[in-house]
This record gives C-alpha cells, structure tokens and sequence, in this order.
C-alpha cells in the first residue's frame, strides 16, 4: 500500500511527510516527525494529552488523520517557547510547581494557550471548565488552575 | 488558596537556620517538561527498531490448549514472535517481606499466561515487527485454542466452596490446620491486641457495619511503554517508564535467566505511576523478542491495555466493628477484610488489616484479612496500598459511632488519638506523634464550624500509613567551577529531583542553583528500591545528605592541606571551610569554589557515594474535612470544600508537598465518587478508557486547601517523613460522611455514584 505525501507547516516550518492512511496526527508527530513532546495518554479523544492546534482551533491530535494535516498550520508544544524564552505560560506552569510527572503538561499548556487567545480574561471556573478535557491524574489541578491565571494576569499587563 | 503551615512544637526549634529548605524553586527538570524536550518511557527510538504488539485473551477464564503462531511468523516484516515457551519456569515461592511477598512463579505467568489465561486482556503472545500496523495484523495471525471456563469477578462469590476455581490446587495459608480443599482464597492473616469479646462486653455503644469497595486504575496518564534492545551475546538495555529501573531490571532479568549485571535501565521520565509502575508487564516481552530477532524493539500499551491488564487496587467486602464506653472512650474493634487480588494472590489485605485502626489507642482489636483471587487483573499497588479501603470502613464507623454517643466526630477523634507508645494491633509500640495533632489543626480551621447551606453537610475522617525507608544510593561530585552534581537512583515522578538538590544545597551550604540533581542509570549508581512507599525525600534524601557530609570532610582536608593546618582543625560553616577556632591564625573562610578550583593540586577530582538501608521512616498521619452538596433530583454529589491537614515531617520542597497533599485528595474524591470496574456477565470489562472510566476533571473539584502539619522527624537530617500516600487514605470515608451529613443516609458501597446516592435518598432505611 503506498502512503500518502503531505505537506504541511509544523511550529512555523514547511514539512513533508509520508504516512499511511490509517496514521493519526498524533503518530505522525511523534513516529515520522520525532516531534515526541505530544502526547498519547488514551488515543480516544479523551484526555487530551496529546493536545494541538490546526490552523489555530485546539484538537486532540489522536482523533485528526496524519493526511488531514495537508495544507494547514499545525502548533505543538515544541513551537510555544520563542527560541530560548519561554511562553508565560510555561514560565508560570514552573514557577506555580503546577505538574508533577508532567505528562500532561503539553497538551495542558497548548490548551491553556488556546483559552488566553480567545478570553485573556478568564475566571476560575472559565479555566476549569475550559481545561476538563484535559486530564491530569498527579496535582489534583489546584496549581495548574493558578498557573494559568497568574499567566493569564501576567500577559494582560497586570 | 493559600496553604497553611503549623509547627506544633516550633519552640526550641531553629527553622530559622534553614535557608533553603522549605522553600519552593523551580525543578532542574522542569524545562524540558515544559517544552516537549523531557523523554518518557514511549518517546525513545534506536535506528532499525521494531515495533512489538501483544496478543490478549478475550476470554476471562479460559485453558489454552494451544497457541499456533506458524502464520504470523512467517507474515512479510514479522521479526520474532514470543510465546510463554520463550521464558524459563520458576520456583514457586514466595520471597521478601510478607506484607509485600513476591512470587516469580506468578509473575512469569502474569506477563504471559501459560496454562490458562485468567482474565480478560492476559497477554498469550507477542510479535515484533517492521510497523505498527504489521505486528497489528500479526496478532490477527496468531491462533489460540481455549477451552472457555467459568469465572468469577465479585470477592464473596469466590470465596464460595463451588466457586471456579483459579488455581485448582491452591491451599490457604496462614490456616491452621490447613484446608483439605482447594479454594481461591490464597492467604488468610489475623492480628490481635488484647482480648476482643471482653472489650466489646465493656462498651456501652457499639457500631457495626458492612463495606463494598470497587476496584479502582491508578490511572496514570502515561500508558506502559519501553524500548529493549538486548544482542546475541545476552547483554541488553531497556529505556522504561517505571517506579524503579532497579527492580526493572531485577525482575526482567529474573524472569529471562539474565545475569543482572547483563541488563542496563535507563531510567525514563515517567508519566504517573502511584504505585502501578513498581511491576513490570511490557518491559521482558520487549526484552524477549529484542534478544531473539537481534533489534531493538518498542512496545506501547493502548490506554484499554492499562485498564485491562495492569494494576488496578483491590476491590473489597468488609465488616467493621467498633465498642465505646458513654465517655468516648474506645474499647474495641473487629474487623473482617476482603480482597480481590485479581488473576494472582497479593492484594494488600495486610496492609489494610494494620492500618485501619492504627490511629486509636484501642487497647481491644482482632484485624482479619482474606487475599482472595478472581478473574481481573491482578492488583498493583495504588497509594497507601490497602489503607484508603480500611479507612473507608472504619472512619465510616467512626463517624456513626460518634452520632451514637452524641459526640464531636473530631474531639471523638481526638480524645482517643494514638501517640508515642500507643500499642499496635500487629506488635509494635508507635514511635513518633502527629496523628493528634492533624486533627487539632482542624479543629482550629475556621471551616470546621463554618455554616453550611440546603442539601450540605460535613464530614471528617482519619488516616495512617508506614511510609518506607530502605535501599537508596546517592553520589555527590564537586566540579570544577564549584557547582555540584548530584545523582541517585530513584525515579523522579513528582519533582524529586529538586527535593534532592535542596537538601544538598542546604547541607553543603551552597546556592540551590548550583546544584544539578539528576537520577543515574542502573550502571552508573548503587542499588536504589522503587519510588514508592513515600520513601524518596527520606531514603534517598539520607543518601544525598550523607554523601555531602562525606564531601564536606574531603573539602575541610583540602583545606587543611591549602592552610598547612591538620584535618581536625578545619570546620565547614555557610559553604565555607574556616579554621576551627580563632587561634588557627587569621585566615578567611575558603569557599566551596574556591577549594574546586584547587582540587587538581590537593589531591584530585572531589565526590563521594552514600549508600544507605534506612530505617527509621516515620508514618504518616491525614485528617479531612469535605463538604459535600447533594442535589435531591439527580443524587449527584459536588465537592465544594476539601482540606487536607497532614503530618509532613517537614517540608523539603513546599509546593511539591502540597502537590502530593492535593493530588492524593482528588484520586480520593475520583474513587468515592466516580471511579470503578464495570464487568458484563462474561466477565469482560465494560469501561475500559477514560470516556466511561471517569478520573476527576478539574470542572469536578474546588481548590483543595491544605494544611502542613510539621512535627519533624528526627530520624532524617531535616526532619523528612514521607508524604505521597497517606492523603489519600481518609478521602472516601471524608466524602461518605459528609453525604450522610446532608441526606441522613449512610452509603456503604463505594463509588458513591448518583443512582447509588439516590437510591438512598429515597429509601427509607438510616
Ligand atoms: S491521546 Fe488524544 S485525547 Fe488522549
Ligand atoms: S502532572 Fe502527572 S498527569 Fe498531570
């Protein structure tokens, strides 16, 4: 069976990749493209782990096709910090001790990210409901809720 | 929120000496965790790796009359296919301490069934090849013979005399005389402390009760995963996601007949593991097919996978049994615990017959344990293994006991609280305090007389447990500019690593920056048990702490030989060496660089090893408060305020330990509420992935407030005790009291699910 040619943007940069009809985005990123910051907790959609954005909307990347990829903009924890500095985000995220393991610290940061860009204002509960699907079996959430607020307030100025 | 600190005995104590610890940097790993860069167990890969695939049963019980894998073998890309014939029989016997006893002889068929399968997701075979998708279609290949049996899920029914049987010859232990039958009840333990039916006779009120409890997922969010690649000649590497690479790497050498020198672990970051990753499932399959294809070869479990073939905790039956005299005092208590080991016998059904009633000072106990096993599979250690399900029991008791004898359920709590020297049912004395004084820090929290609204209530429940010392190593070198690099053995899953390099900076007198704290591989490091049991920040903190002291003594020689001054007349004070007294002349403290700068002249690299069998640990000691609304329509049932008041020693890492604090609480909350296996009459399970196996979500919960406790341990050279587990020992009898607070109706059966909560509503019984 021959595999599929795809062209897409990854963190900014063109890439072309071959993969098989079946392959997700998710095994794209981490088998072909060694992107390996993504993560699989459940390859079901439901733990957002492994947490992107395509063309800018928040997708679990197990549930969208490698082939899907063609032509658009895909963003995944490897592209947040600029260079050596690191997105508020993730600066807040080390300084609030907001993971523990940290595997659900990429899909968490690309989400919380997302929720920032569409409300730079968030109330707690705006953040936890917005987080819900991501899943973090270690901090019971507390911190991780701080870190994006004070993130949050860090990037409106305050 | 913020979180509070109490020091109960603060006077004549210096913390004001300590500069670092306590504090909360940032963890040396915490850039990579934050960028994507930090590897786990599933994102290594080596050049011409395979991909390996199991074969699982889908059968709960079942004899495997053969295993025909002639078609896959010889599929295009298929590299090596592996049956339970491709491990070596083992003694069967069981080894180490008996609370924690192994067997080989079931691990090897654990990790690939070899007479029968004994549950749905028992792994039968396994393949290596080129791709996914071709192992995929591989196991599509493989054709197994069952010989379908009957099975049995729930604990009482396979306690039955006519129960199918896992084992047909397995006799109980710890009966005397032993049973003539066969059963599935692998061991029977019992403790007792003075005389039961003479202390129930004493009581003037007493409370007796009966518990189901689910089995519950550790629920880690990383799945299982390795990469192996082990040559011809017999030496090998695993790259593992585990709790231990040393007992990685003990147990799959076991079980492939390796020298345990041959096997190298490196030790991936891992994703979640409390408790669940102290075994090992796909790192020897990894190991057997690598060693004979000749590459090397990764294997991912699927998140379905972990919910069916590795660890949950045991779901239990229980009847608990507690006497007070009119005052509150307690006379007795009796209880009758039993678990489902799951497919092989070890559930921790000791663990929970010593800890349940280990916070009182009841001078009267019988504690009587059943390890019984069934087809799921077998239980792995969760948190505190065994302790949250006894305390569901008994703190529930508590809390009717109290109602009974019109007390307080706290100052109840409190007038018979366990301290130094309070007996144990299973022999020894308790050596340390810290029990009473998590329930007086909230007994003084505003929350606890806070009013509560319509459909609310409270609750309060206790909990105890060991926390371990044991095995660790650590190495300390100075390097040349005057940092340092710390290693250990131990697996950081929770920022152990900065807990380390605090202690060494503190200890060494240095700033917490220059210290790199890093876990070595299992050749670069002495021997070092799992990160479990909340033994790290002890253990392995005693370790680090030694090793800088060594290193201390080589810095003050260096010194001595830069001064021209005898060792002994050289100190370490604030990271600097000085004269020991005055008269040594007027010389200037040397500092740490200083001496680094110099070593190639006075002697060499400077370093030192500490290894360490620490005794010791001090247990730990939770009590909670939750307040619960029950909405009357849907029984569903929302946390609204939950504090944790722990006895933590002392903090090394504040903000880490208030992680563990709140982090235990909320896999408490999933479990009273949510969290179980759902098994059809097949005995397959039914929720096998988050969609349907629910974890809490953070729209689920509020902040939970923590309250640290410190009565310092003085076995750790600051004070350490162990804090990962006991949080969540009182959470699900905390929840269950509250709801009996708001709705009048006590719930028994864990989880506390809305048709559950509703169906008590509406019953009339109390
Ligand atoms: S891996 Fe995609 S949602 Fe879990
Ligand atoms: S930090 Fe471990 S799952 Fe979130």
């Amino acid at each position: 069976m021959s595999k599929h040619h795809v062209t897409t943007t990854l963190n900014g940069n063109a890439v072309e990749f071959l993969c098989e009809t079946q392959q997700t985005l998710l095994e794209v990123l981490r088998d072909e493209l060694h992107h390996t910051g993504t993560k699989e907790g459940c390859a079901t959609g439901d733990c957002g782990a492994c947490s992107v954005t395509l063309d800018g909307r928040l997708v679990c990347s197990c549930l969208v096709l490698g082939v899907e990829a063609q032509g658009k903009s895909i963003q995944t924890i490897e592209g947040m910090a600029e260079g050596t500095s690191l997105h508020p985000l993730q600066r807040k995220f080390l300084e609030h001790a907001a993971l523990q393991c940290g595997v659900c610290t990429p899909g968490i940061l690309i989400a919380a990210r997302a929720l920032l860009e569409r409300n730079p204002d968030p109330s707690e509960e705006e953040v936890r409901f917005w987080l819900a699907g991501n899943l973090c079996r270690c901090t019971g959430y507390n911190k991780i809720i701080d870190a994006v607020l004070d993130a949050a307030h860090e990037m409106r100025g305050g | 929120m913020d979180a509070k600190v109490i020091k109960p005995e603060a006077e004549g104590r210096d913390d004001n000496a300590l500069k670092i610890v306590g504090t909360s940097p940032v963890r040396p790993d915490g850039v990579p965790k934050v960028t994507g860069l930090a590897r786990y167990g599933a994102d290594f890969a080596l050049p011409g790796m395979l991909w390996g695939a199991i074969l699982r049963s889908p059968h709960a019980h079942a004899r495997i009359r053969a295993i025909d894998t002639s078609k896959a073998g010889s599929l295009t890309g298929v590299k090596a296919v592996i049956t339970s014939a491709d491990f070596p029989e083992q003694k069967y016997e069981f080894v180490g301490p008996e609370r924690v006893a192994i067997n080989f002889w079931h691990m090897t068929r654990n990790v690939m069934a070899r007479e029968k399968v004994l549950y749905e997701g028992h792994a039968v075979a396994a393949v290596a090849a080129t791709s996914k998708a071709i192992a995929e279609a591989a196991l599509r290949l493989i054709e197994v013979d069952y010989e379908p049996l009957p099975h049995v899920i729930d604990v009482d029914a396979a306690m039955q005399p006519d129960a199918p049987l896992l084992f047909e010859d397995m006799i109980t232990r710890g009966v005397e005389p032993p049973p003539k039958n066969a059963s599935n009840i692998s061991k029977r333990t019992e403790l007792n402390l003075g005389d039961v039916d003479a202390g129930f006779a004493a009581a003037d009120e007493i409370v007796e009760m009966s518990f189901k409890t689910a089995p519950v997922h550790q629920g880690y969010i990383e799945p299982h995963a390795c990469l192996a690649r082990f040559d011809a000649k017999g030496q090998g590497e695993i790259w593992a996601a585990s709790q231990g690479h040393f007992v990685v790497r003990a147990f799959t050498a076991r079980l492939l007949n390796m020298n345990i020198g041959d096997v190298l672990v490196h030790p991936a970051e891992i994703g979640g593991g409390f408790g669940g990753k102290t075994v090992i499932y796909v790192e020897p399959l990894a190991a057997a097919l690598s060693r004979k294809c000749g590459h090397p070869v990764k294997i991912m479990m699927s998140r379905e996978d972990v919910f069916k073939s590795t660890g949950p905790t045991s779901g239990s039956s229980m009847t608990v049994k507690i006497g007070a005299r009119k005052d509150g005092t307690l006379v007795a208590a009796d209880g009758l615990f039993k678990f489902q080991a799951g497919a092989f016998p070890g559930s921790p059904v000791m663990n929970a017959t010593m800890c349940g009633f280990a916070p009182y000072n009841i001078p009267n106990v019988r504690s009587v344990g059943y390890d019984v096993v069934c087809n799921r599979p077998k239980s792995a250690a969760y948190r505190a293994p065994g302790s949250p399900i006894s305390a569901f029991a008994v703190e529930s008791v508590m809390d009717a006991l109290a109602a009974k004898l019109g007390m307080d359920p706290l100052k109840f709590r409190l007038m018979n609280a366990c301290k130094t020297g309070t007996p144990t049912a299973w022999g020894p004395k308790h050596a340390h305090d810290g029990y009473a004084e998590t329930v007086k820090a909230l007994l003084a929290h505003p929350a606890y007389a806070a009013p509560l609204g319509k459909n609310q209530g409270r609750g309060f429940a206790s909990g105890f447990w060991f926390n371990n010392g044991g095995e660790s190593s650590a190495t300390v070198h100075v390097n040349e500019d005057g940092t340092v690099v710390v290693a250990t053995g131990s697996m950081d899953i929770g920022g152990s690593r900065a807990s380390m390099a605090i202690m060494a900076a503190e200890t060494l007198g240095i700033a917490y920056d220059d210290v790199r704290a890093i876990v070595a591989d299992t050749a670069s490091i002495g021997y070092t048990h799992v990160t479990g049991g909340s033994r790290v920040t002890f253990a392995t903190g005693i370790a680090v702490v030694e090793a800088c002291r060594k290193v201390i003594a080589e810095l003050c020689a260096r010194a001595a030989m830069i001064w021209k001054l005898e060792p002994g007349e050289v100190i370490w004070e604030n990271g600097c060496a000085r004269p020991a007294d005055a008269a040594a002349g007027k010389l200037e403290p040397m500092p740490l660089k200083a001496i680094a700068a110099k070593r190639a002249l006075t002697g060499g690299p400077i370093g030192a090893e500490a290894s360490v069998n620490a005794g010791g640990a001090a247990p730990g000691f939770a009590t909670e408060l939750c307040d619960v609304e029950v909405d009357p329509e849907t029984g569903g049932v929302k946390i609204l305020r939950f504090i944790v008041a722990q006895d933590v020693g002392r903090a090394i890492h504040r903000s880490y330990v208030e992680g563990q604090m709140e982090g235990g609480a909320v896999q408490g909350i999933g479990w009273a509420l949510n969290e179980e296996y759902i098994y059809d009459d097949a005995g397959r399970l039914l929720n096998a992935g988050f969609l349907d196996y629910r974890i809490p979500v953070a729209s689920d919960l509020p902040m939970i407030e923590t309250v640290l406790v410190e009565v310092p341990n003085p076995n750790h050279p600051y004070g350490a005790k162990g804090v990962g587990e006991v949080n969540i020992v009182p959470a699900m009898a905390a929840v269950a009291n509250a709801i009996n607070n708001a709705i009048g109706r006590r719930l028994t059966e864990l989880p506390m699910s809305p048709p559950k909560v509703l169906a008590a509503i509406h019953s009339g019984q109390k």
